[in-house]
Formats: C-alpha cells, structure tokens, sequence
C-alpha cells in the first residue's frame, strides 16, 4: 500500500491544459494479496486510457505436472497450489474425479466435507476482513496499526480464524495443506467425541461472526455500483459449497461439466494468469457477492437475519460491501458447522470404495473467492491425461480490471496518494489469489 | 519452556526450523517442542502458556547462507522481511508483532532465524545451513540449560 512518492498531487483545477496532461498511477507490488502481482493504470486529462492488472508470479504448471499421475494424487498436488485454500482445490478435485469414476459420496461423509469447507471459509474469510481488507476502510497501513486502536476486534477476529484453524486440522489432518481427504472421502473420520470440543468454540465464535457483520456493516462505503453480471453454483437445498448448477443473473443455468462451452480462457500479455471470459458476453463475477446475490434464501435463518439486520439485501451491486458478504458467510459457516456437528454420526467407513476406469470428470466447488473448476480425463488405469483447472481469480480478473477503469473515473479528482489507496481497496474487494491464479498485484497509474 | 520449529521441510533449508526443533527434543526430552507451518494465529495461541519460548525459523535477508540471526521479540521489532512465507497469510513476524499490541507475547520469546541458500523442491538441508543447523543445536541447548545467561542479540 504505497502511493508513488514521486508523484504530485493532481491539481483539483481543470483547463484545457490538465486535460490533456498524461498521469501514470502505478503500485509495483500490492500488499495484502497472494502472491505477486502489480496495477498500473494511464491517464490522459479526464479519460482512463489503460487500466491493467499485472501478473508477473511466474507460471506454475500444475496442469502439466499432473499429466501420468494417479488419479488419487490430484487432492494432494493441487492443495499445494494454494496455502489459504487448499480445501478448495482439494473439493474440485475429489468431485471431478468422483464424476469421472461414477463414484457418488453422500451421507456423513459429504456432511464431513462440507464442515471442512467451512473451515476454510472462516478461515480465508476472517484472514481478509480483519487482517487485510478492514485496515483499507480505517486507513491504517497494515493490521499490526489497526490492532493498536481496536485491539479487541483484532482479538476477536483471531480468535475466529483459529476456530477455522480447528475445523481443518481436525477434519484434514493439519491446518496448512491438510492431507486427510481423498477420492471417495477420507483416510481417517473423526468420533462423535472428537467433534464435541469443536461445538463449544463455535458456539463463541457465532456470537463473534456476528460481531462481525455488525463491525464490516459500520465501516464507511464508497458509493460505488456496477451491472454485474454475478456466476455462481446453486444448489436446491443448501448454500452452496461442492455441488449445484452454475447459474447467473444474467441466464446462466448450465451443469458443471458444460462450463467450458460456456467459459474460455484467454492469454492477455500484462498477465500470466489467463482471463476467463464469458463466451459473447465478456467479464463476470465470482465469489461471496456472487454466491449471497444468487443463494440469498439458502443462506441460515441467523445468517438472513443479519443481512437484514445491517440492511444489506440481494441483489447488492457494491463490490466494497463484500467485506460485510464476507462477514455474513462467515456466520453462515459458522452457524452450519455447529448444524453438521450436532447432527454428525461417524460413518462406518472412511471412504467409499473407487475403481480405476477410463473417463472424464468435471467438478466445481466454491472457494472463498469463488468458483474453481477442475476437469481431468483418466486412462483405463486410473492415470491422468489432460488437467484443466481455472481458480477464481482468474475468473475475477477482468472484472477487476473494468471496476478500477470505472472507479478512476468516479473519482478523478482524488489526488494520487487517495485514488491509489482506493483503487488497492477496490483490488481487495476480490480477495485476489495470486498464486492461485498464475497457478496471478503492483499499482501503476499514469496521467497525461 | 517451549521451543517451536517452523517451517516446511519439503523446500530443503526451508526446513531448518523444524530441524533443529527435532534434535532439540531429542537432546532434552524434558522440553515441550511444536512443529508449525508458521501460520500465525496458531503460533499465538502455541506460545500463550509458556514462560519462554524459543521459534526457530528459515529467513531470507541477504545475509550469508547459514547466518544465524537472534531477536528477542520483547526487545525489538522483526523485520518483516526475514519471516514473510506469504504476502496473503498472517505470518510469524505479523504474529509476534500483533501479539505485542494485543499484550500477548509470551514473558520470554527468543526467535532465531537461520538464512537459508536453497529454497528448491526437496528434502534435506544445504551443507552449508546444516552446519548452521548443528551450531544453532548446540547454542539453543546451552541457552536452555544457563537460562539465566543471556546472550546478547548478535549474528553468528
């Protein structure tokens, strides 16, 4: 989070002469993302001439090295690809290779996988609204300055994050890189007993989640909305974590394995992430707004109550109200993870038998930041021919782009230091995973 | 006492920390010792009941390969750059320097930092961070057992 220095303060007067003046906004490396990546955006008077989003962490190939591996490898080489959600990575995996085997996990089994998922999603979440996105709407630097004013919310959130810490380690094996899940569900189940200590930090935590909508509701808003077209799962009965179509405001409804007649990838040459597009409509948007516009009603009665509660309804078009989405699904994580619980009966096997045969499978689960499909194709052994995965940021990352174009020009008379910190907020409306993406920040703006 | 190694032991000299932890607990079985992926909210609450606690961990500053840096947490700030595994995550630096705002570091938090050469893909430390990894064995064991004898803060 650092403006220029170099940089003057534009002047607040308008002539022919500022008009045409070139000014260049740019951050060499955003803090508080994933991985490496800058913004550079160009300005000529009134008119944003160029906005893009570098990704300069280099390519990862992790669809190429899993080309000759078993088809039981997937969950533990893709978790790799990301330290704050390999769960997700771990989910469309299982699910795509479960797709491609004819192997159906349900009962407690799925139960466990979900209670996992909102593992993550406390964890991930709370990460992003205390520590990375909330120092942004108070204008601390950093949340080592904002826990000096507000150290029991600080307190608090780590509290949170560590019930999240729990669910994973306890359900995964360990909290980094978990290593418990496999194709057909897991090597090891907890007991009824094991789970019991989980159900009482929950119970705190709930009562911090909501603290926590209260808090994200309270923090000033740019006034700032977009038309949106919003991608999601929707699943019939339950706020989507592994399984559903995706569907979008906009007429989306497909199944998961048409996505790619549906979406496709492009290369753009300021990024070594790809840019997932719409095929004929362009730019789209996954993630928690995404998920609560879409699943709204699916969403717990105490995490419904405290949307309304801080008025924040369906559809919302304001990506800056993400950080109280992120809050809300926190609350619903937490709130359905203390229901799986209650309800848990530990299954009488671990697993469910799978066989290698030939095939291809598709699975799409939501990650924090949003959908991330997998699809592999098995020979007769079991072993992968061809990989595709397309994490949410790169599906976020031509939204960002055209959001921060936006948001230029809403707020041209910002001087340099402000439209910079805002536009590095904006950048952190999608929680963007870096090292997901290039699996994908830097601020340059230029004026002229 | 409690003495917590971090690291991840998959990128060679990454593994340094969890290292010298190992052999730590070996040489004084009488010891707590914790492996932690560095993860800093876990690492708070690790540290929350022991009077001192030593971290061990990989750092990359620009020093020498196998220099070993020591901070002692109540006595000044960690440079953020030694100990950052992540720009996302909430990291051993972030811990500790959140921990003293919030007043929850432990009474005695000695972290050592040893810089690492090779953060590749693989098992096993460099020749040159192993004889690190002994040197550091040896002067964390003295420390545990002259606890009084603090040895100022300096790089070997």
């Amino acid at each position: 989070m650092k403006a220029d220095p170099k940089l003057k303060p534009n002047s607040a007067t308008r002539n022919s002469k500022a008009d045409s003046k070139l000014r260049t906004l740019k951050v060499d490396y955003l803090a508080r993302v994933e991985g490496e990546g800058g913004l550079y955006v160009k300005l000529k008077g009134s008119k944003v001439q160029d906005v893009k989003l570098k990704i300069f962490e280099p390519p990862r190939f992790f669809e190429a090295f899993l080309r000759g591996r078993m088809f039981g490898e997937a969950p533990d080489i893709t978790a790799r690809i990301c330290g704050i959600c390999p769960i997700a990575y771990q989910m469309s995996s299982v699910h795509a290779m479960e797709d491609a085997l004819g192997v159906r996990v349900e009962g407690q089994l799925r139960a466990l996988r979900r209670l996992i998922y909102c593992g993550e999603w406390i964890e991930s979440h709370v990460l992003h609204v205390y520590m990375l996105h909330a120092p942004d709407f108070l204008g601390y630097q950093d949340a080592i300055q904002m826990a000096k004013d507000y150290p029991d919310l600080v307190r608090n959130g780590l509290t949170l994050k560590k019930t999240g810490n729990d669910i994973v380690n306890l359900i995964g094996g360990r909290e980094i890189h978990p290593v418990n899940v496999r194709v057909g569900g897991f090597y090891r189940v907890p007991t009824k007993h094991e789970l019991a200590p989980l159900a009482e930090k929950l119970e705190r935590a709930r009562d911090i989640a909501l603290e926590m909508v209260r808090f994200a509701a309270s923090l000033p808003m740019p006034d700032f909305e977009q038309d949106y077209e919003f991608v999601a799962l929707r699943h019939p009965s339950e706020y989507p974590f592994n399984e559903g179509r995706l569907v979008s405001n906009k007429g989306l409804n497909i199944a998961v394995a048409d996505y790619e007649e549906n979406f496709v990838e492009e290369h753009v040459e300021h990024s070594n992430a790809l840019h997932s597009v719409l095929k004929k409509r362009g730019a789209y948007f996954v993630g928690p707004l995404a998920r609560f516009n879409l699943n709204y009603t699916k969403l717990s009665p105490i995490a419904q109550e405290a949307a309304r509660s801080v008025g924040l309804k369906a559809p919302c078009r304001n990506p800056f109200q993400s950080i109280i989405v992120r809050s809300i699904e926190t609350l619903y994580a937490v709130d359905e993870a203390l229901r799986i619980i209650h309800e848990y009966e530990m299954p009488d096997q671990p697993a469910v038998a799978v066989q290698p045969k030939a095939g291809t499978g598709y699975g799409c689960t939501e990650a924090p930041r949003g959908i991330l499909y997998h699809r592999y194709r098995l020979n007769a052994d079991g072993l992968i021919q061809d990989a595709k995965i397309v994490p949410p940021t790169s599906q976020n990352q031509k939204t960002i782009e055209r959001d921060l174009r936006h948001y230029v020009q809403q707020y041209l008379d910002l001087d340099e230091e402000k439209l910079t910190w805002q536009l590095e907020q904006a950048i952190r409306n999608y929680d963007p995973c870096i090292s997901c993406a290039t699996h994908f920040l830097k601020l340059n703006i230029e004026r002229t | 006492m409690l003495v917590i190694g971090v690291g991840n032991e998959f990128r060679r000299d990454d593994g340094v920390g969890l290292v010298v932890a190992r052999r730590i607990a070996q040489e004084c079985p009488d010891v707590t010792v914790i492996e932690q992926s560095g993860e800093g909210a876990a690492l708070m609450e690790a540290w929350q009941s022991d009077e001192t606690v030593y971290l061990i961990d990989a750092v990359s500053s620009g020093a020498a390969p196998g220099t070993i840096h020591r901070f002692s947490a109540h006595e000044q700030e960690i440079p953020a750059q030694f100990f950052s595994y992540s720009t996302h995550a909430f990291s051993v630096a972030e811990a500790i320097e959140v921990a003293r705002v919030l007043n929850h570091l432990p009474p005695r938090l000695v972290v050592y930092g040893v810089e690492g050469q090779d953060f590749g893909s693989g098992l096993g430390l460099s020749a040159t961070v192993e004889q690190a990894a002994h040197r550091l064995t040896a002067r964390i064991l003295e420390e545990i057992n002259s606890p009084n004898d603090r040895p100022p803060n300096h790089r070997s």
